[in-house]
């Protein structure tokens, strides 16, 4: 393949609860929590902010950190399971937000946590068969755990862009490869607020047994293995799941250490896995070999490969890291959280 | 606000645009067909500002118009652009870091909404800028 990534840019609200303060308000003891789910704290997103401003907030970032002509894109694809509209794309108000109205095509895209990585592969389909010269793909959510559900402790927000093209590229994708099927281990019915889940036992038909397909199946069409990567990215709805499954792969710590981000975060969902890339992104040099698969509960896997170009360098340094983005946060309590995520109706 | 009323202003709601005086140099918001400089011979074309500024003035309103009222207690600021032309805006952040000369930056926001049912919208606010 010809197509890679143009730039990318990322967006992560100021705030934060820890865990604690959460487990306080239910009564559980926040040290099990915290290392069963390896996760010490969650971004929460402003009184005024949603997935359509996260949205563009990191589409925005994309686009100035390698100083892309809006107008160049040509499709805009964003995947969220937190749409603020039932019916009105989100991605018609970024597209206008982005200046890149009206020559070109828009969705909103639709797969849990991967649908932003699902986004990514049509824009990769669009621009290898020379339909469009830049497509935008983004990852980003509010996510919502119903009060005192064990999601709670890390249902997060944020989002991520990423724009692919075939010039100009900052990392070249060699291979991507899906592995799909009917799993019920997650689900929302329209017009509910919160999630349900099927519990505890849906890990491995879920989660372990499409990131292990998805990764094996793309390294065995490529004849790569995990020691050929630097870096590897795993969905990550908690911290132990994706350190589980790289153990599984053959792939170490050191590998998924820089895109880890959950600990600091919580689960991004459709920002998750696109989040741990760009912070590799932030770190990675020339001739660095990236793996990624993302997971959405449904359920599919979507695997990737990458390898990093000279062009890193120059876009380094164009928008804000993963890291400068998570620095700095403003704490907040139980109480501020719940009217910031709208669980108390005002 | 109504649908249309917002649907008109969507462009200039969205982003910063404003007007340059390719005469005299001045940059204008909102937009103006005439310089107030150079008047007749005023070449005034469109122009997209960076969203970079300082706060000259503010205020914390308390008590705001019902499309407002979910929002108190919130900061209105009176905003100095990079470029010179001065905006009246919310400023997004604690209410004890707010002060004259904060550095700030333009960021998509939701406005307010219709109701539960009607149309959200969205436009530009100010926060502290963070990256120099
Ligand atoms: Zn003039």
């Amino acid at each position: 393949m010809k197509s890679g990534i143009v730039s990318y840019g990322a967006y992560i609200p100021r705030y934060r609860i820890k865990i604690e303060e959460i487990a306080k308000v239910w009564g559980d003891n926040p040290n099990s929590i915290i290392d069963g789910l390896m996760v010490y704290e969650k971004s929460v997103p402003d009184m005024d902010e949603d997935t359509i401003t996260i949205a563009v907030e990191a589409a925005r970032n994309a686009v100035n950190r390698a100083n892309v002509n809006p107008e160049k894109i040509g499709a805009v694809f964003t995947g969220s399971e937190s749409h603020p509209y039932a019916v009105k794309p989100t991605s018609t108000i970024v597209a206008e937000a982005i200046g890149a109205t009206p020559n070109l095509t828009a969705a909103d895209f639709e797969f849990a946590c991967k649908a932003g990585t699902a986004a990514m592969q049509a824009c990769v389909g669009m621009t290898e068969s020379d339909m469009i010269e830049l497509g935008l793909a983004i990852g980003a959510d509010v996510s919502q755990g119903a009060p005192g559900d064990a999601l709670e402790y890390t249902a997060a927000a944020g989002g991520v862009a990423y724009i692919i093209g075939k010039e100009n590229i900052l990392a070249k994708i060699e291979s991507t490869y899906s592995f799909t099927t009917d799993t019920p281990d997650f689900w929302r019915r329209e017009g509910k607020p919160y999630p349900e889940h099927g519990g505890r036992f849906t890990g491995e038909p879920g989660y372990f047994k499409h990131v292990t397909s998805a990764a094996r199946g793309l390294m065995e069409r490529m004849g790569t293995k995990p020691s050929d990567y630097k870096y590897a990215i795993f969905h990550q709805p908690n911290g132990k799941f994706p350190t589980r499954v790289a153990k599984m792969l053959g792939f170490s710590g050191e590998q998924i250490k820089p895109g880890l981000v959950v600990s600091r975060l919580g689960n991004t969902y459709s920002g998750s896995c696109m989040m741990g890339l760009a912070a590799t992104l932030d770190i990675a040099k020339p001739g660095d070999r990236i793996f990624m698969t993302a997971f959405g509960s449904g359920a599919g896997s979507d695997a990737f490969s990458f390898s990093v170009t000279d062009r890193i360098d120059e876009t380094r340094n164009g928008a804000p890291s993963v890291e400068e983005l998570l620095a700095n946060p403003i704490y907040v309590d139980y109480a501020t959280y719940a009217k910031h995520k709208g669980k108390i109706k005002l | 606000m109504t649908v249309a009323r917002f649907w008109r202003r969507l462009k200039n709601l969205y982003n910063l645009i404003g007007t340059h005086c390719e005469k005299c140099g001045e940059y204008h918001y909102p937009p103006r067909n005439l310089c107030p400089k150079c008047r007749r011979s005023s070449r005034t074309v469109p122009f997209k500002f960076k969203g970079l500024g300082e706060v000259v003035t503010y205020t914390i309103i308390h008590s705001s118009t019902k499309d407002f009222e979910k929002q108190t207690p919130y900061i209105l600021a009176i905003i100095k652009l990079n470029e010179g032309p001065h905006l009246t805006s919310q400023v997004i952040c604690d209410h004890k870091d707010i002060h004259i000369g904060m550095k700030v930056r333009s960021a998509f926001r939701k406005l307010g909404e219709e109701s539960d049912k009607g149309m959200l919208y969205y436009g530009t606010k100010f926060v502290p800028l963070v990256r120099g």
